[in-house]
């Protein structure tokens, strides 16, 4: 058994173990905790590893679906992404979830996700993304519906399901169509497939391509919540704070991110340059991150701030992997899982202090209530906001460097979204974590137990210290090595410049205010986008479906199929039950009856 | 002398009338006369075929009339179990009267 299968079912085998043996015990969270700590350490041991290996899982014919891995420098440097922010999720979860009453099923699920997304980074072939990537769809099923009881909770999951199945719809059309092109579902073989296809059919190719990236982009935009499948995110928030550091910012959301580099790496940048399907993966990136950040600028919900910036944050990346910059793009992805997953984690924290309040307006002052939790949140902060010298700076640099050469449009937007980006986490911290304390949750809130802030603090560490190239080189997936760590020019210029801007106006708008100075229905309102998806998909669409759904399944299935099989049995039955007379004389009869034709045919029936 | 039509017409009748017997009348007792009869038919039929079978050295086929002693052997065991039946099944209903006893109809 070799260290990578390991790392695939360890945890796994975990989640079987405590759904099925552990539950009642008490040792589930444990145990699951004790899984991710060994996982991160197999992550240690392989990374920058090059290896595949794998068996066939499926095997029609000639055609086999393989399940293995393949372990390059960018699934490895992945891996440490997921683990490790993984581990520290679990480790944080052992406190915050500590008087939950479903702790087993949380660590199961937590445990189920690992598993999943561990697939998803290792797969060696797109069929085996796919399974894997359906998979971590049921897992942040189960987690944001993990308090189930609450109607919003329960709802928020399945819309999320919802929203990503629609996606993954798409992504399924767009992987049997590059094999389709290609002929090959493993990466490896892929790029020869491609360039056969392009030299056999030159008039066809980019086109035919960029639908097939266009389709396979389909399930970006779901896993990824870009534009205009968004609208799960925000809501996903409804699930435990811990998951949405996790799953919902670090992890599976970057997922999209990872697959769509992972295409591209895999065919070969070259194709990619000039694509229709690129120019329209950057500007989908490009309009979600503005929305989003326009979003995010009037929410109160703390949880709910950090959902949209990390939608905007995620529109960064899809728009660096659309203009085929995807080392940026990436680079982005590894910094912003350590600070983003730090400021969910603190804000969970938070939470968790203030007694589940969860609206900044009720908080205030927990800078000085707080230190240790107000301090890393202060350099997530900092990192998010792309202050010189954090991590954040260093990867968002790359990308406005890449749009800057690539696209204007495209650089302008993103420097507006550099400007709001600082300005609504200002917004953030000034009101919740300076001035006085506006609630009486806020007045009982103090610190957290170590359990807690042990995890922050090493994100902290990271959320600063990721983006030097010192330690990018090693653990960053795809990282690609700037020339000087600070290069000068526009971009620089206007990336400080967009960063005093919001960072000012945030601070003289909101200090030592009591409540929102500036209200903007329509950003409150997420432009109005759940409100016409409820009123026109949802009632004309999903509704009319779900009446012919169970038209069918009233009608057919139930009354025809089901309920009628079984009265064509019970009148067939009755039909006989004439004959179980109990006459005794009538058996008789009949078998007399039955003996004289028997006879009759033996002897004279030639 | 008569001829084996003349005993196989018997038979005939003998069990033409057991089974009418068994299947007309409801007293229970009297269908397991009628059934008796119509072993008795099927054994008057062996030892007609047996005395009328002549084989090489001139003697009857007495493989038919071998057959009548078992078939006798049996009734009769069966007869014991088929009484003791009818006398459970009196005591388990008070009657012995087919039309009553339809506890099977289905």
């Amino acid at each position: 058994m070799n260290l990578a299968w390991l790392l695939i079912l360890l945890p796994l085998a975990v989640a079987a173990a405590n759904q099925l043996v552990l539950k009642k015990t008490g040792l589930a969270p444990l145990i699951s905790t004790a899984s991710a700590i060994a996982t991160f350490v197999l992550a240690v041991l392989l990374l920058g590893k090059n290896e595949t290996s794998h068996f066939a899982w499926a095997t029609i014919g000639d055609f086999s679906i393989n399940i293995g891995y393949k372990l390059d420098q960018l699934s490895t440097g992945m891996m440490i992404v997921v683990t490790g922010v993984g581990m520290l999720v679990h480790i944080f979860s052992l406190a915050y979830m500590k008087e939950d009453s479903a702790k087993a099923r949380y660590f199961t699920g937590l445990s189920l996700f690992m598993f999943s997304m561990t697939g998803i980074v290792l797969a060696d072939n797109f069929i085996m993304t796919f399974i894997f990537w359906e998979l971590v769809g049921l897992s942040s099923y189960l987690l944001i519906g993990h308090w189930y009881q609450k109607d919003s909770a329960a709802d928020a999951a399945k819309k999320a399901f919802l929203c990503n199945r629609i996606g993954d719809f798409g992504f399924l059309v767009g992987i049997l169509m590059l094999w389709g092109i290609t002929g090959h579902l493993a990466f490896d073989s892929m790029k020869g497939g491609l360039e056969h296809f392009i030299a056999a059919n030159p008039l066809i190719a980019t086109g035919v391509i960029s639908a097939a990236v266009l389709c396979i982009f389909c399930g970006a935009i779901g896993k990824s919540a870009q534009l205009p499948l968004h609208v799960w995110l925000p809501d996903a928030m409804e699930g435990p704070t811990p998951v949405s550091a996790l799953i919902h910012a670090a992890t599976m959301v970057a997922a999209g991110v990872y697959m769509l580099f992972r295409l591209q790496f895999t065919l070969g940048f070259e194709h990619f340059e000039g694509l229709t399907a690129s120019t329209v993966i950057a500007w989908t990136g490009g309009i979600t991150s503005l929305v989003a950040a326009l979003m995010a600028t009037q929410q109160d919900d703390i949880k709910k701030i950090l959902a949209y910036s990390t939608l905007s944050q995620l529109g960064y990346m899809v728009m660096a992997v659309g203009l085929v910059a995807g080392e940026a793009g990436m680079f982005h992805l590894f910094t912003h899982a350590w600070f983003k997953a730090l400021l969910f984690l603190g804000s969970g924290a938070v939470i968790y202090a203030c007694h589940h309040e969860q609206n900044i307006w009720k908080m205030g002052g927990l800078l000085k209530k707080m230190p240790i939790t107000g301090f890393t949140f202060l350099i997530g902060f900092l990192a998010l906001i792309a202050v010189p010298g954090f991590s954040g700076f260093f990867s968002k640099e790359q990308i406005l460097e890449a749009a800057h050469e690539k696209n204007q449009a495209l650089f302008w937007i993103a420097a507006g979204v550099a400007v709001l980006t600082p300005f609504y986490m200002t917004r953030l911290f000034v009101v919740a974590f300076l001035g006085k304390t506006k609630s009486e949750n806020a007045d009982h809130a103090h610190e957290v137990g170590p359990l807690m802030f042990v995890p922050l603090l090493l994100l902290a560490v990271l959320g600063f210290a990721a983006g030097y190239p010192a330690i990018a080189s090693k653990l960053a997936p795809a990282y690609h090595q700037p020339e000087h760590l600070i290069h000068l020019g526009l971009v620089t210029y206007v990336s400080i410049a967009a960063l005093i801007i919001g960072v000012v106006t945030g601070f003289i708008l909101y200090t030592g205010k009591d409540k929102d100075p500036v209200s903007i229905p329509l950003f409150q309102n997420r432009f109005y986008l759940d409100a016409i998806y409820e009123k026109g998909i949802v009632r004309y669409f999903q509704d009319a479906f779900a009446m012919i759904i169970s038209f069918i399944d009233e009608l057919l299935i139930t009354g025809l199929i089901v309920n009628g099989s079984s009265r064509a049995a019970a009148s067939f039955g009755n039909l006989f039950r004439k004959v179980q007379s109990g006459s005794l004389q009538g058996y008789a009869f009949c078998f007399g009856l039955g003996c004289l034709f028997v006879i009759y045919f033996a002897v004279f029936g030639h | 002398m008569a001829t084996l039509n003349d005993y196989l017409l018997v038979s005939g009748l003998l069990f033409a009338i057991g089974l009418a017997g068994v299947v007309m009348r409801r007293n229970i007792i009297i269908v397991f006369m009628c059934l008796e009869l119509m072993l008795s038919a099927a054994n008057l039929t062996l030892v007609a075929f047996s005395r009328f079978h002549v084989t090489a050295n001139g003697l009857p086929d007495y493989n038919g009339q071998m057959l009548v002693f078992f078939v006798i052997t049996v009734a009769a065991a069966e007869v014991a179990v088929g009484l003791a039946i009818i006398v459970a099944l009196y005591r388990a209903r008070q009657t012995i009267h087919t039309d009553e006893l339809t506890s099977l109809k289905g």
